[in-house]
């Protein structure tokens, strides 16, 4: 079975909600759009108090070319741009709508057949990504237009589709594959045609046979678009262990995918390509899983902007054990500090943690499970204790700013060490005294 | 006999040969410093905090000596007296400078802010701020773990256990600035110490409107402008909701401390508190 060659973890995977339906969830009274919830510059708002907005339209443009374009996912009035408080408890400027109205836009309405798609160049593709909003979906955020632009002098043969999934708990690109198998499908193809890649793998791990079956039975005819199984193992889904475990090929140190021809979309970012190409639909929503030991949880078409303390309600309120709520994955989420915030692109779930047993952090006893665990091959316990007393000069040498902060160093450590902690730390200084 | 010879001859051969070795490099490769530089640089702090801009104490010596003019070389940590003596070494004129302290631009103590996560992970100030707005409602306030405090080579800053804040021992301060690059809030400011030691500051960094500024912490600033019409000398002005004192214009007369609506400008080292004055 295919996987990456170096480290990896299996942590207990907890899929409670692999076998739920996606549920559709019904937009609030109103909706907050953050401006700077992708990577690169924040979206430009085209609205301003008082404005009528349909379900749908755009309320603020690209910032820039590393940006994207906001829309409002709701019929309403533009209340205000001021600033909320996020997730993570700081202040930034968002869009703040009212819904008034019931949402007239279904987007069921075919808008390109596919002789019209078949016309269309790659550039056009990717204009309709920016235009639609597009981010990576896994969670990174990245504007998928850019990311389907081969950079100067480069070419992309392949496309790799992350359809892994490796974050215990999450189900949201499971439950999308299984329900929406050919629309993944025509994204992919769509995906393909944008970045100009000749084949694309789907890499699927083998937790998830129902959705595996689904997408090989759409692509059966099809010769440049292969599923493949992939080990249960974290981090399948890092972008380059990924690349390694269905191509081959090493991302070297410091480089882009692009540098060996391989392009990355998620899977659910290549359903929404499909949705905006094929139906005018604008990122307006996205699927989330609210899981935790506690609930029954599930999968849910969540409006984007949406106040997260809503879908919890929706989902049966937090359980009295909870300890924290992640948002995202349990590896790589973060806590929440405020779940009055509003839902962005990135969040792919909704976690809630109970209160464990957390031991006490003692001195690192050299056991180099870290270094076992480790999928790009670093010696977290090193660069950690580097970045620790500040020899960021040393840390950058021994590959710090490789680091994916997969967390499966901290995760398998006895001496329950925050490596993962220091290393990011390590990182931001690193890219700070960089830009100096 | 002959091995004892052997090597007494060996080792004493070795050593002549070496010895001249020595000559040789210790003449030809002679490097003629100052002998001044040394002693600049026994007066020097010894610190290398880089305050004076140099990369240490050792080249600031270098650069008094080889100066023509003592403007622009100032070491915060050694004082005026230490500068005048420099000066009388390397037979110029002392500069007077503008001496320095830090300030915290924080008064958001245990009983002004709300706790409202938990934070479990690693006690440190730079680390914390990487998961967004730390424990406390106020996201632009002191995270209090005391990264300024570890940094100071002067060990002029110390937590205050009571407050969770850091406090600046101004006998000790020199205002090198390594606690401002230190804090990742950026709530740590160097300004001159005023006269007489006197000094009047914001001791706010929150940039929130004031409605949510003041649900964040009970000491913020709102931004009301209040002190800014207060002010006879044009000395404190508002951007982002946050007032910000002059030490050049203010002339320490206090109207917008009594002004101040919730105390969130602070003063130091004044003999008569400011609400006996009214």
């Amino acid at each position: 079975m295919l996987t990456f060659r170096k480290g990896g973890i299996h942590p207990p995977q907890n899929k409670f909600t692999e076998s739920r339906p996606i549920e559709v969830l019904e937009a609030p009274g109103s909706v907050t759009l953050l401006l700077g919830q992708h990577i690169g510059a924040p979206s430009v708002p085209v609205v301003k108090a008082g404005d009528a907005v349909s379900r749908g339209q755009m309320v603020a443009k690209a910032g820039g070319f590393v940006s994207v374009a906001l829309h409002s996912p709701v019929s309403g009035v533009v209340k205000g741009v001021r600033q909320v408080r996020t997730a993570d408890g700081m202040m930034a400027d968002a869009i703040i709508i009212e819904r008034t109205s019931d949402d007239a836009a279904t987007y069921t309405e075919l808008l390109r057949d596919d002789e019209q798609v078949e016309a269309m160049s790659a550039e056009e593709i990717r204009g309709i990504a920016r235009e639609a909003g597009l981010v990576g979906l896994g969670g990174a955020c990245f504007p998928t237009h850019v990311k389907l632009t081969p950079p100067e002098g480069t070419a992309f043969d392949t496309l790799v589709v992350n359809g892994a999934e490796c974050e215990p708990y999450l189900t949201c690109d499971d439950a999308l594959m299984r329900s929406c198998a050919s629309g993944v499908i025509d994204g992919v193809r769509l995906a393909m045609k944008g970045c100009g890649a000749r084949r694309a793998v789907i890499g699927v791990e083998d937790n998830k046979p129902e959705a595996i079956a689904q997408l090989e039975r759409e692509c059966a005819t099809m010769t440049d678009v292969v599923v493949e199984r992939l080990m249960t193992k974290y981090p399948q889904g890092g972008e380059k262990q990924l690349i390694e475990a269905l191509t081959g090929r090493r991302v070297p140190s410091g480089q882009l995918p692009a540098s060996v021809g391989v392009a990355v979309v998620n899977v659910a970012t290549a359903f929404s390509l499909h949705e905006a190409v094929r139906f005018g639909k604008p990122l307006i929503e996205r699927v989330v899983t609210v899981s935790g030991l506690d609930v029954p949880g599930g999968n849910y078409r969540v409006p984007i902007g949406v106040a997260i303390d809503y879908l919890i309600e929706a989902a049966g309120g937090v359980p009295a054990s909870t300890e924290k709520i992640i948002l995202g994955g349990p590896m790589m989420g973060r806590a929440a500090e405020n779940i009055d915030a509003p839902l962005t692109k990135g969040m792919s779930g909704v976690v809630f943690m109970e209160q464990g047993h957390r031991p006490e952090v003692t001195p690192c006893v050299r056991c180099a499970r870290c270094v076992d665990a480790c999928p790009m091959g670093l010696e977290p316990y090193l660069i950690s204790t580097l970045a620790r007393v500040g020899d960021f000069e040393r840390a950058a040498e021994r590959g710090i700013s490789d680091c994916i902060e997969c967390g499966s160093c901290a995760y398998v450590c006895p001496s329950a060490r925050p490596l993962t902690d220091y290393i990011r730390y390590g990182k931001v200084i690193i890219r700070r005294n960089k830009k100096k | 006999m002959e091995v004892m010879l052997w090597s007494a001859l060996v080792l004493g051969g070795l050593g002549i040969v070496a010895a001249f070795v020595l000559y040789i490099v210790a003449r030809f490769f002679r490097v003629d410093e100052d002998e001044r530089v040394a002693v600049i640089e026994e007066l020097l702090p010894g610190a290398n905090c880089g305050a004076c801009g140099r990369s240490g104490c050792h080249d600031f010596a270098q650069a008094c000596v080889n100066a023509t003019s003592l403007e622009g070389l100032c070491c915060p940590g050694a004082g005026a007296e230490v500068m005048a003596r420099i000066a009388d070494i390397v037979g110029l004129t002392a500069v007077s400078s503008d001496p320095q302290v830090a300030v915290i631009k924080c008064a958001g103590s245990c009983d002004k802010r709300a706790v409202v996560a938990g934070y479990s992970g690693v006690r440190r100030c730079s680390v914390v701020a990487l998961t967004g707005a730390g424990p406390e409602s106020c996201s632009y306030g002191c995270l209090g773990c005391g990264d300024c405090v570890d940094v100071c080579p002067f060990g002029a800053m110390e937590m205050d256990s009571a407050t969770g804040l850091p406090v600046v021992i101004e006998q000790k301060c020199v205002g090198c600035g390594k606690c401002v690059e230190a804090c990742p809030r950026g709530i740590v400011e160097v300004r001159s110490r005023g006269r007489k030691n006197l000094r009047v500051w914001v001791a706010c960094s929150n940039r929130s409107k004031g409605a949510v500024a003041r649900k964040d912490c009970k000491v913020a600033c709102i931004g009301c402008g209040l002190c800014v019409k207060a002010c006879p000398f044009d000395a404190v002005t508002i951007s982002d909701s946050l007032a910000h004192v002059d030490p050049a214009k203010c002339r320490l007369c206090r109207k917008c401390v009594a002004v101040c609506p919730s105390g969130a400008i602070q003063t130091a080292n004044f003999p008569v508190p400011i609400k006996s004055l009214n």
